[in-house]
């Protein structure tokens, strides 16, 4: 899919997705080496965007499971339609079982999920697992099977094989630790908080309005708010939610009155903003 | 690919996993491919390429980058010589701080080692110091300097210029740190590279041994606390949804068969009460174990929701309650120490630790806090000081307690040496090894009631 790993970042820029280096090597290796990619890092910093990033490039449909506690096979895997099987039995009262058996367990019956649906058909897909720390553990034995061998056995039917593999990105914002054997079989990638320089360019892509001395004045602050010891520090997705009050404001430079007024939109917790604005040398709010 | 290359990803391999990262052959294999994938021109693809391959958290990430830093050095030998001038070096470093060149830093990390970090002259016993070059070439006195540079270079912006001071101090820091890994390879060069991997570099946080721990090192497990509480939630919550369902409620079943002619068409299950248990921590907070006691109260003032009633006591040689000095206190952890030590009566006639006075008061004055559905938490390395252990307390106490587990942060080689009592107590508590972080996630994980 990919020549070379500026292949990969200037592909990415394409769709508004703005690489660091770190990810555009992992999307490029993913890519060769045929293997998923497990993409961890706080909320807010675009793991989920860049499954939908490469998936644009690929032309490819993106196949999506959103996992949650108590997620299982049959909303994962597949699940036989049993309501239409029912209507199909009725129908034809004349038939012997033999028949019906051999009928209502092939394809016009199957409900395939996500991880059917991505491994099947000859078009190229994006399977983004999203939220795999959510889902209970047994769900990981499930993904191990699809994710090495890239198939699924439906006892009726048969084992499935990929004719074509998806690319498979999986996200988890660590809240349980991944098992061992699910991550020895995916290429890691952390998305921390980009640098500054591309911190820059990422506000200036998705706020073209903003001015670029207050775009280099946003990301600083939101830097130092970064280093400071605060319960949920900003994200991008929260640099860009700044950003985007200060041009809508028509603040055309930071100011005490100005960062007090918009404070929240950084911060969520009220303990953090008092904080902030003591280290900032803000007025007692 | 050839042979030294492939020798070189082995003992990059080896020398990982000497640190206790797990890499299996699969992934050695991948990150070969990787190396091929990528080619050798940019060194900086090549470490996020087999960072990727071979790592599969982010908390190895801090060990990985140095032993990388050995084993793919930026370049080889000496740099380019430059003018041994320590002056000259301080303005060249304050311009490149102020302009933020990386690449210029690292350069001049390099002439820095190489200028004023060499120390001995006979083979054998010379080597470079990042220490003796940080010592010599002083970049935390530049500080107002950069700060005058960046502001004579671009004028006032405002708001942000408030930010300068700590921005310029991170990339004095990030200095430090390329100082380091240069004066580091340097060594390599002459001495056994696998040694040195192994030797030089810094364990990951969780294997931080938590007596040995520096005052950085104690503030970066710190910040581990949230996430290892979250961890120990969900998996808490994941033990108690288990122990929920499971047995079988006979009487219920058989009172549900009657409608099915006594047939037992569905099986009740025994609903579990849900259990309100409490928990009690005796903590030692004497300058020997500080830092072990002050993270776990941080952890388990973390996992407060999980539990009816959590009280915390603190003792030196005398006991006090400090239950509420943790609670407004979340925002503050580096501080807590000093606020308990401040605020609460730990001590009495003397300054050092006294178990067994302090825990025969407990037994006394505090013994209301222990019920049958209370577990005990007893943080200490139960060094008495040559005192009385006062097992009678020991023992009143287990009574009264639903359980009681003893978290030693001395490996357990060392307990029964010197003035340690623990022996003694291990005969009346359970008593377990807790070192670092790894062994109390573990061990908090498994012991915490449900």
């Amino acid at each position: 899919m990919f020549t070379s790993v500026d292949d990969v970042s200037v592909r990415l820029a394409e769709t508004g997705y703005l690489a660091s280096p770190s990810v555009a090597t992992t999307v490029f290796l993913a890519d060769r080496l045929g293997k998923p990619l497990l993409v961890e890092g706080p909320a807010g910093v675009g793991k989920t965007e860049l499954a939908k990033a490469v998936a644009e490039i690929a032309g490819a449909e993106l196949v999506r499971l959103q996992c949650y506690e108590g997620v299982d096979e049959s909303r994962a895997l597949y699940e036989w339609n049993h309501a239409k099987q029912l209507l199909r039995i009725s129908a034809g009262r004349d038939e012997t079982w033999d028949e019906t058996r051999t009928d209502i367990f092939s394809e016009e019956f199957l409900l395939t999920r996500p991880l059917l649906t991505a491994i099947r058909g000859d078009e190229p897909k994006v399977l983004l697992i999203d939220e795999t720390d959510k889902a209970d553990v047994e769900v990981e034995g499930l993904l191990l099977e699809v994710l090495s061998d890239f198939q699924v056995t439906v006892p009726e039917l048969g084992t499935i094989t990929a004719t074509r593999r998806p690319f498979v990105v999986l996200t988890s914002n660590a809240s349980r630790e991944l098992s061992e054997a699910l991550r020895r079989r995916c290429l890691f990638l952390h998305i921390g908080f980009p640098e500054e320089e591309l911190e820059r360019r990422i506000v200036r892509l998705k706020v073209p309005g903003l001015d670029a001395a207050l775009a280099e004045s946003v990301v600083r602050v939101v830097g130092a708010l970064r280093a400071m010891d605060l319960r949920k520090v900003p994200s991008v997705a929260e640099t860009i939610d700044w950003a985007r009050t200060l041009l809508a404001l028509g603040a055309d430079s930071l100011d005490e009155t100005v960062v007090r007024a918009t404070l929240g939109v950084l911060l969520k917790h009220q303990d953090d903003v008092l904080k902030a604005a003591a280290k900032l040398d803000l007025d007692a709010l | 690919m050839t042979t030294p290359v492939a020798e070189r990803l082995t003992s990059l391999v080896a020398a990982l996993r000497a640190h206790g990262i797990r890499v299996g052959t699969g992934e050695t294999v991948d990150a070969a491919q990787a190396m091929a994938a990528l080619g050798f021109e940019d060194r900086e693809l090549l470490r996020e390429g087999l960072a990727a391959t071979l790592l599969h958290g982010i908390a190895q990430r801090p060990v990985f980058d140095p032993v990388f830093d050995l084993y793919f050095p930026r370049g080889v030998g000496a740099p380019e010589p430059g003018t041994a001038d320590r002056d000259d070096l301080r303005d060249r470093l304050a311009a490149a701080l102020a302009a933020n060149d990386e690449a210029l830093l690292a350069r001049l990390a390099a002439e820095a080692v190489d200028g004023f970090g060499g120390y001995g002259s006979a083979p054998g016993s010379d080597g470079w110091s990042s220490y003796q070059t940080l010592d010599r070439v002083r970049p935390q006195t530049l500080l107002a300097r950069v700060r005058a540079d960046v502001g004579a270079r671009n004028g006032s912006s405002g708001f942000a210029d408030r930010l300068l001071d700590d921005e310029i101090r991170r990339r004095i820091e990030a200095f430090r740190g390329l100082v380091a890994t240069e004066a580091r390879r340097r060594v390599a060069e002459r001495r056994d590279r696998d040694q040195i991997a192994r030797r030089a570099v810094a364990p990951t946080a969780d294997r931080v041994d938590f007596l040995f721990a520096g005052k950085d090192r104690l503030a970066e497990l710190r910040r581990t606390v949230q996430p290892l509480a979250r961890k120990l939630a969900t998996r808490l919550a994941a033990r108690r949804r288990r122990a929920a369902r499971g047995s079988i409620d006979l009487r219920r079943t058989l009172r549900g068969s009657l409608s099915t002619g006594g047939v037992p068409m569905r099986p009740v299950l025994r609903r579990r009460r849900p259990a309100r248990p409490e928990l009690v921590l005796l903590c030692d907070v004497s300058g020997s174990v500080s830092g072990f006691s002050d993270f776990t109260m941080l952890l388990v003032q973390a996992l407060h929701d999980q539990f009816s009633k959590v009280r915390v006591f603190a003792f030196v040689n005398r006991i006090d309650e400090v239950t509420g000095l943790l609670e407004h206190g979340a925002a503050d952890a580096a501080g807590l120490g000093a606020r308990i030590q401040a605020e609460a009566t730990l001590t009495g006639w003397h300054g050092s630790s006294d178990y067994g006075v302090a825990l025969g008061e407990f037994a006394e004055r505090h013994g209301d806090a222990v019920g049958p559905r209370t577990t005990v938490f007893v943080l200490g390395d139960a060094r008495t000081n040559m005192s009385d252990p006062n097992l009678a307390a020991v023992r009143l106490i287990t009574e009264r307690a639903r359980r009681v587990h003893w978290l030693n942060p001395e490996q357990r080689s060392l307990w029964g040496t010197g003035d340690s009592a623990a022996p003694e107590y291990a005969e009346l508590v359970e008593m377990h090894e807790c070192r670092n972080v790894r062994q109390l996630g573990a061990l908090v994980g498994r012991l915490l009631p449900i």
